[in-house]
């Protein structure tokens, strides 16, 4: 009844993307820590983990480029026009629709920047 | 539940009330909002008067640490300098640096915030004014306990960020004591607010303010609430731990029991560097409010600039290693942190590219505020240029713990705090104190400042590049570095001279002065509706809202306000009382009833900062005297302040218009205020659990393979009975809907009793085992574990009899049943603390043998 059904749901759309990104960051660091600590050793590398780092990376992709999409569509929606500050439950939805796919922008760099290191590098020294 | 009772975009009254009517409601709002007199004025909870004690409170830590910053370049201004001895030398920068952040840069945006919130959203007030005022106190009194330590020579002086082993094996005194509970305690503070603040933007925007109209300040304040909720916990995890290995020897950061100095550098910069942004990010805020008015337009990317706000608040949690990259951390790891420094310049660059935009689209008008805006904008900008050269791991191992970083964290924290946040001031100085602070010597003063500040900064990043380290007390003459020490001091004196002139200039207008024209500045805002006397309601009616800029969007909005067309323009029965409405749309669904003026939170901050203290000089028995004490005023305080029973169901707000007075569950602020509140102290928890997971990786064998452990029988059994009391406290919230008295009473006591039960199981674990904690770290974490998950159980069977106590006085009945809720609530995450602790310390070395 009224509120209930989306109270909240917009909001954590947004911070859906970013939060993988954070998942995708800590997941990487842990598994470098282990792997150094536990595995290879202070002299190995994490070649043994890469695939599946890249994997993730894969999949983290997929998830905020389909979070991206949607809000890319909410925020077409209607053939509504920027800035969005009409005082509408549809222009909100589209406010909140540019927001949630530029932060997926943001989210997919910042994978990518997570990404480079986990490629370019791999040394535990 | 209740749900929305309102038509969208409701029209104010068509016809003015009867002006005789119009003044018997201002008298009756004054009535119920008034500030007390005299003595009893310092009972007062309200925005108005808390939100000025803490921005001057702050402010003259502010002035203070920059005395002793002052100090510190005198005796650098010539080598071989003895002003300062090296004792005395250290204890100044030590505090300096934890004024700054600790007492100056987070108290200002919540002082700020609790000042001017409710004016953004047009509230009355916000949800939990008692919990301000006792924030407030707790602060005041924790900062002049670790302000006065340095004049009884005492002060801590092992850098602001108190490395072990320096500071937990050779250091005898009790400035790291001082350090650790005196902040300890002012971190409680600090998240307070964060929930009150969090709440304040969720539940008390004005019918209307949808999250696309919501205005950029309140965005911000929420980012940066949630952030200080994750980020301050594991600060107070690490003063746990480091507190426990001074007082009791628990050997957590000593190496050769077992121990790891490097874990305290985790948990300080897992706190310590979304720190930068939370002291940034507020300041910013104020730009976003002050540079449209300016640009006579609206903000350029409003959308952009919530995705930056948002955006940096994550991301700066991923930078925390790049403080630590000369450990000896792996090269992956740096890496990886590196790239995660380097990705977060993108959304702090957007916002500052969004405000040069609208200033560029806009009719520039010059102010002293607009000054310090755009020189803070652009000075930051240099600090975030150094700070791309140092997130580089192979320059930072260069310029690491040198004069370079210095000169960098104040490029960032002077341009983009310090300088943003007196813009601050001179824009709403006239809306806070009803007067005009001089345009000209504003001017004087920013250019004094600015001046002065790059003078004294700029030469450090050279003395830093020629091998200057940080935190010495004196240098020898001929290595370079006596010409750039030298210009520092002498700009210190200059941005001194700058910040003293705006120091001068707000005492000079505090109390008189020529009257403030209403909205002086034509903004376009809601806080701008403030009348230009002093009244202490916030709004005289509160508006429905339909755009961003509803000042310069809505016609006759102020006369509209005024004049009481508006909703709650009265305030019949003589309470206070504000909106509450819809996290996403602002639909109204509550009236809410607001607690007034109370001596409790004064008493409780005295004895709270009482345990701290006592504490620190090891005065137990008047230490826990003080704890009992501060219990029972916060007792007494949630018993005669939260959820009040109504006189009746509901009540006409005006405009046709009828909102429950009442609501439970997850439509109320306490409910949210709870749930917030724990995921911080889950924040907090998990800190101790990645404690164990740290000393996992760093030991060949953890558990070592010698040592003893709980054991599996009385964890499982501890759990056990745990989670049965978990059960029953849910059954009892079944009990009361049906209103089945006595078996609500029986499943509460008997969920008490079982989780006493539980709670002895869980301790007999390491204690039947004849854990030693100070023999070796594994003990002592699994000991912090059991101790943390014991005490919230405790909470948990106070919670549970306070709601059987608040049955029997018909306080809490089948509809208000909020007590219920937030006890069930807080018993939810109890169940996930036990869960995790006995899985850690009987599970996990169970199942990797």
């Amino acid at each position: 009844m009224g509120t209930r059904g989306h109270r909240g749901d917009g909001l954590i759309r947004l911070v859906l993307a970013p939060s993988i990104w954070a998942t995708h960051f800590l997941a990487c660091y842990a598994a470098v820590a282990i792997v150094c600590a536990k595995v290879a050793g202070r002299t190995g590398t994490i070649a043994g983990a890469r695939p599946w780092l890249l994997g993730l990376t894969a999949i983290a992709l997929a998830a905020i480029g389909w979070i991206g999409l949607q809000g890319w569509r909410a925020h077409r929606h209607g053939g509504g026009r920027l800035p969005h500050d009409e005082d509408t439950p549809a222009d909100r939805r589209r406010f909140l629709g540019l927001a949630t796919f530029l932060l997926a922008t943001l989210s997919a760099v910042a994978i990518a920047y997570t990404t480079l290191a986990i490629v370019l590098a791999g040394s535990c020294r | 539940m209740s749900g929305p009772r309102t038509a969208r975009d409701v029209e104010p009254l068509a016809e003015a009330p009867p002006e005789a009517l119009q003044r018997a409601q201002a008298r009756r709002l004054l009535a119920a909002w008034e500030t007390p007199r005299g003595l009893r004025y310092w009972s007062a909870v309200n925005n108005t008067e808390v939100g000025v004690w803490y921005t001057a409170t702050a402010f003259a830590f502010f002035l203070f640490a920059g005395l002793l910053a002052l100090a510190m370049r005198l005796q650098l201004a010539l080598p071989e300098n003895d002003l300062l001895d090296a004792d005395l030398y250290n204890q100044v920068f030590t505090l300096h640096g934890t004024v700054m952040m600790f007492l100056f840069a987070v108290p200002i945006f919540e002082a700020l915030s609790i000042l001017l919130l409710p004016q953004f959203l047009g509230a009355r007030d916000l949800p939990f004014p008692r919990l301000s005022a006792y924030g407030y106190w707790s602060f005041l009194i924790g900062g002049v306990f670790v302000c006065g330590s340095l004049f009884f020579g005492v002060a801590p002086r092992g850098g602001w960020f108190m490395y072990p082993p320096l500071t937990t094996q050779f250091d005898d005194g009790v400035g790291a004591d001082i350090w650790l509970l005196g902040l300890s305690f002012i971190e409680v503070a600090s998240i307070a607010a964060a929930v009150e603040l969090i709440v304040g933007v969720l539940k008390t925007r004005p019918p209307g303010m949808r999250l696309n109209l919501v205005p950029l300040y309140a965005w911000y304040v929420l980012v940066v609430a949630a952030m200080i909720l994750f980020a301050f916990p594991p600060l107070i995890a690490g003063d746990l731990l480091f507190e426990l290995e001074r007082t009791l020897d628990w050997p957590f950061f000593d190496a050769t029991r077992g121990g790891d100095p490097l874990l305290w550098q985790h948990l300080f910069w897992i706190f310590g560097h979304p720190e930068v942004y939370i002291v940034f990010l507020p300041s910013v805020a104020l730009v976003a409010m002050i540079v449209p008015t300016f640009a006579q337009r609206p903000i350029v990317g409003y959308g952009w600039i919530v995705l930056a706000a948002v955006g940096t608040g994550f991301l700066s949690f991923g930078l925390w290693v790049h403080h630590m990259f000369t450990t000896g951390l792996p090269a992956i790891s740096l890496g990886l942190f590196a790239a995660a420094s380097e990705a977060v310049a993108i959304p702090t660059g957007v916002q500052i590219f969004c405000f040069l935009a609208t200033l560029l689209a806009g009719r520039v008008v010059r102010t002293a505020s607009l000054l310090f805006a755009v020189g803070g904008l652009a000075t930051f900008v240099i600090g975030g240029l150094t700070g791309v050269m140092v997130a580089l791991a192979p320059f930072d191992l260069q310029a690491h713990d040198t004069f370079f970083v210095v000169g960098h964290l104040h490029y960032v924290l002077i341009g983009g705090a310090v300088f943003p946040t007196i813009a601050g001031i001179y824009y709403y100085f006239p809306l806070v104190r009803r007067r005009m602070l001089s345009e000209r010597l504003g001017r004087v003063a920013f250019w004094l400042a600015f001046a002065g500040f790059h003078l004294t900064f700029f030469p450090m990043h050279f003395s830093g590049l020629l091998g200057m380290p940080r935190r010495v007390f004196t240098y020898p003459a001929g290595l370079g570095i006596d010409l750039p020490n030298l210009l520092s001091t002498i700009g210190a004196f200059v941005l001194a001279a700058g910040i003293g002139l705006v120091a001068l200039d707000v005492l000079r207008r505090f109390r008189r002065g020529p009257p403030a024209p209403r909205n002086p500045w034509k903004a376009g805002t809601l806080e701008w509706l403030a009348e230009t006397v002093n009244v202490p309601w916030g709004v005289r009616s509160i508006p429905e809202i339909d755009g961003r800029y509803p000042l310069w969007d809505q016609p006759n909005l102020v006369r509209d306000v005024d004049e009481g067309r508006f909703f709650l323009p009265d305030a019949e029965e003589g309470k206070r009382e504000t909106i509450v409405t819809s996290v996403i749309d602002a639909r109204p669904i509550q009236c809410l009833r607001l607690p007034g003026n109370s001596f409790l939170p004064l008493l409780a901050a005295v004895f709270t900062g009482g345990v701290f203290i006592l504490a620190t000089f090891h005065l137990w028995w008047p230490a826990l005297i003080s704890a009992a004490l501060a219990f029972c005023f916060v007792i007494a305080w949630l018993w005669t302040g939260t959820s009040p029973t109504p006189e009746k169901e509901t009540k006409d707000v005006g405009l046709g218009l009828r909102l429950p007075l009442h609501v439970s569950g997850r439509d109320s602020v306490g409910w949210w205020a709870t749930f917030i509140t724990m995921l911080g102290d889950t924040a907090a928890f998990l800190s101790l659990v990645f404690g164990w997971f740290f000393y996992w990786t760093v030991h060949e064998r953890f558990p070592p393979a010698d040592a003893r452990g709980p054991g599996l029988l009385w964890p499982a059994t501890g759990a056990a009975l745990l989670l049965a009391a978990w059960v029953l406290t849910m059954a009892a919230r079944r009990c009361n809907r049906r209103d089945a008295t006595a078996a609500f009473h029986a499943s509460l006591c008997g969920g008490a009793a079982l989780a006493v039960a539980g709670s002895a199981a869980l301790l007999a674990g390491p204690i039947e085992a004849g854990m030693d904690p100070t023999a070796h770290v594994h003990p002592a974490i699994v000991f912090v574990l059991v101790i943390w998950t014991v005490f919230h159980v405790g909470l948990g069977v106070v919670m549970q009899l306070y709601c059987c106590a608040r049955r029997v006085a018909g306080r809490l009945t089948a509809r208000l049943d909020t007590d219920l809720a937030v006890t069930t609530l807080y018993w939810h995450f109890l169940a996930l603390t036990v869960v995790v602790t006995v899985g850690v310390i009987a599970g996990f070395p169970l199942a990797s043998g």
